[in-house]
């Protein structure tokens, strides 16, 4: 009985209001749909981060001309040294000029000006190094630093630094969507107050006859504070229907193209958002809810 | 039952307290008048027993319970021992007297089961039997006053308290709520009646505790309006 009440309360209670529910949750759809974009957007640049570092190498590129067989063993050396346990290095491979001039011809294929003009003379040859740890490049290149110009080396290149300035640009997406989420979240919190305090103003002769007999504070408040958390689980499974919509047709879609760099987004990302955000919506419209009622109705 | 031990209240802003140092007891069963003019101080022990608002100074015991330290949450079950009538019978409009007084259990986690015999009862002793399907304002005052005595009784509370019931009523309409208090008072329910109905108090012939200025005036059993 006392739930059916509650029930049938709460829908009333959204029903007579319902251009404000709508905002309400035309609000929470926005403010969650970014919550959940800059949570999956911070998986996503994780896992992204994991698949790059382990492809990531470090380049030892030595001089294009004038190294000598010397030298290289002084370089080789010192990488198999550090090839032993608790060193830096992982593997490490030479690439000869013809190699990366292979190499170069699949990278600039579309430049054929390009390939027809530069020969296996022209390019370095180079160390390929993989780090045990992508982080410790400092102190590789601390190490192999003395090779630079009499050892015959040009220059070390971390593919890390590279990569890091793409991270940081998601990065910055991710924070920006998450400041639009919480300001669209403050908007919401503020919709949530009004359409309680109306729904608490406009059922304040019920109110104050339950205070009166004597009906205990959360069966006064948990119509109200449910219409709010309704309107916040609304928004949450619309918020996920956008994310799933965003993943069909823009992930795999638009950008499906670009599925070499960009990592695909996961099924199971998306689907973890519902209960996610369903419970920040719930959580946000009840908690919001309760303070609300209790400056408005007071025992 | 109730006990007001030096009860002083002032306002917040109000130059002097509403009630200063009050000291009254009430036995089980009694049928008392507090009286007084306007501004006396006498709404505001109303508002006390209901623990709508706590005293500056002093202790309040109703039902063997010191109110005026009782926890936010223990009211509202503090609550359903005490009915309660105003002046203005606070009923809701949209809905019959039946629903109005079952709404009073049904919100006290009553079931619809136990409304269906309770009630039908409670609106026959109150003289409104047939009248069950009527709206408020299908009813005359007196008869809205019933169903709000009703809806007071129907949680067959340990005191009844009344502020200013015939406020709004005619002579002939106020004598038969006394009535209905009466009769109610016989069942072993105190009655707290705040008035100025001179008319009322003279008939009765019950105990007045006269206010004034914040004090206790005059305390007299089977007592008149002064």
């Amino acid at each position: 009985m006392r739930l059916k009440y509650v029930m049938s309360e709460v829908l009333v209670g959204l029903w007579r209001n319902v251009t404000m529910t709508i905002a309400m949750i035309i609000t929470m759809t926005v403010s969650l749909t970014l919550l959940g974009s800059s949570v999956v957007l911070y998986w996503q640049v994780n896992d992204m981060r994991n698949v790059y570092y382990q492809q990531i190498e470090v380049s030892i590129f030595l001089k294009v001309s004038d190294t000598t067989q010397a030298q290289k063993d002084a370089i080789e050396a010192d990488l198999n040294a550090d090839q032993q346990p608790g060193g830096l290095v992982d593997h490490w491979q030479f690439e000869t000029k013809q190699q990366a001039y292979d190499n170069f011809k699949v990278i600039f294929a579309a430049v054929p000006e390009l390939t027809e003009l530069t020969k296996p003379e022209s390019l370095p040859e180079s160390y390929r190094v993989k780090l045990r740890d992508p982080n410790n490049f400092d102190a590789f290149k601390d190490k192999y630093q003395k090779f630079i110009g009499d050892g015959g080396v040009q220059r070390i290149i971390d593919q890390k630094a590279l990569v890091d300035q793409v991270f940081s640009v998601l990065g910055s997406l991710q924070k920006l969507a998450l400041i639009i989420a919480i300001v669209q979240g403050v908007a919401a919190l503020m919709l949530v107050i009004n359409t309680i305090q109306v729904a608490a103003y406009s059922k304040r002769r019920e109110v104050a006859v339950m205070k009166l007999v004597g009906a205990s504070n959360w069966f006064i408040q948990a119509p109200f504070v449910l219409e709010a958390v309704a309107a916040g689980m609304i928004g949450a499974i619309l918020a996920y229907g956008t994310l799933v919509l965003a993943k069909i047709y823009v992930f795999d879609g638009a950008l499906s193209s670009l599925n070499k760099i960009i990592t695909p987004v996961a099924w199971s990302h998306i689907h973890l958002m519902l209960p996610l955000l369903a419970a920040a919506g719930a959580l946000i419209s009840s908690v919001t809810g309760w303070i609300a009622l209790r400056f408005y109705i007071k025992v | 039952m109730i006990a007001l031990e030096h009860v002083t209240k002032t306002y917040p802003k109000a130059q002097r307290p509403s009630l200063n140092d009050v000291s009254v007891a009430i036995d089980k069963g009694e049928f008392v008048f507090f009286i007084g003019p306007s501004g006396s101080g006498k709404s505001t022990i109303v508002k006390l027993l209901l623990r709508e608002i706590q005293p500056t100074k002093g202790k309040i015991h109703v039902n063997g319970r010191e109110v005026s330290h009782m926890r936010g949450w223990r009211i509202p079950n503090f609550r359903r021992s005490i009915g309660c009538v105003f002046q203005d019978f606070r009923l809701l409009p949209n809905r019959t007297a039946y629903e109005n007084v079952a709404f009073a259990l049904e919100v006290i986690g009553k079931t619809q089961a136990v409304a269906r015999r309770v009630v039908p009862e409670v609106l026959e002793l109150v003289g409104l039997g047939g009248k069950e399907h009527r709206y408020p304002q299908e009813l005359s005052g007196g008869e809205q006053q019933r169903v709000a005595v009703a809806r007071a009784f129907v949680n067959r509370p340990l005191i009844l308290l009344a502020d200013e019931p015939t406020g709004n009523l005619d002579p002939d309409t106020s004598i038969e709520i006394m009535r209905l208090l009466d009769r109610i008072n016989r069942t072993g329910t105190t009655v707290v009646m705040v008035t100025h109905d001179s008319n009322i108090v003279n008939q009765m012939r019950r105990r007045v505790v006269e206010i004034e200025g914040g004090k206790i005036v005059r305390d007299q059993p089977r007592g008149v309006y002064g």
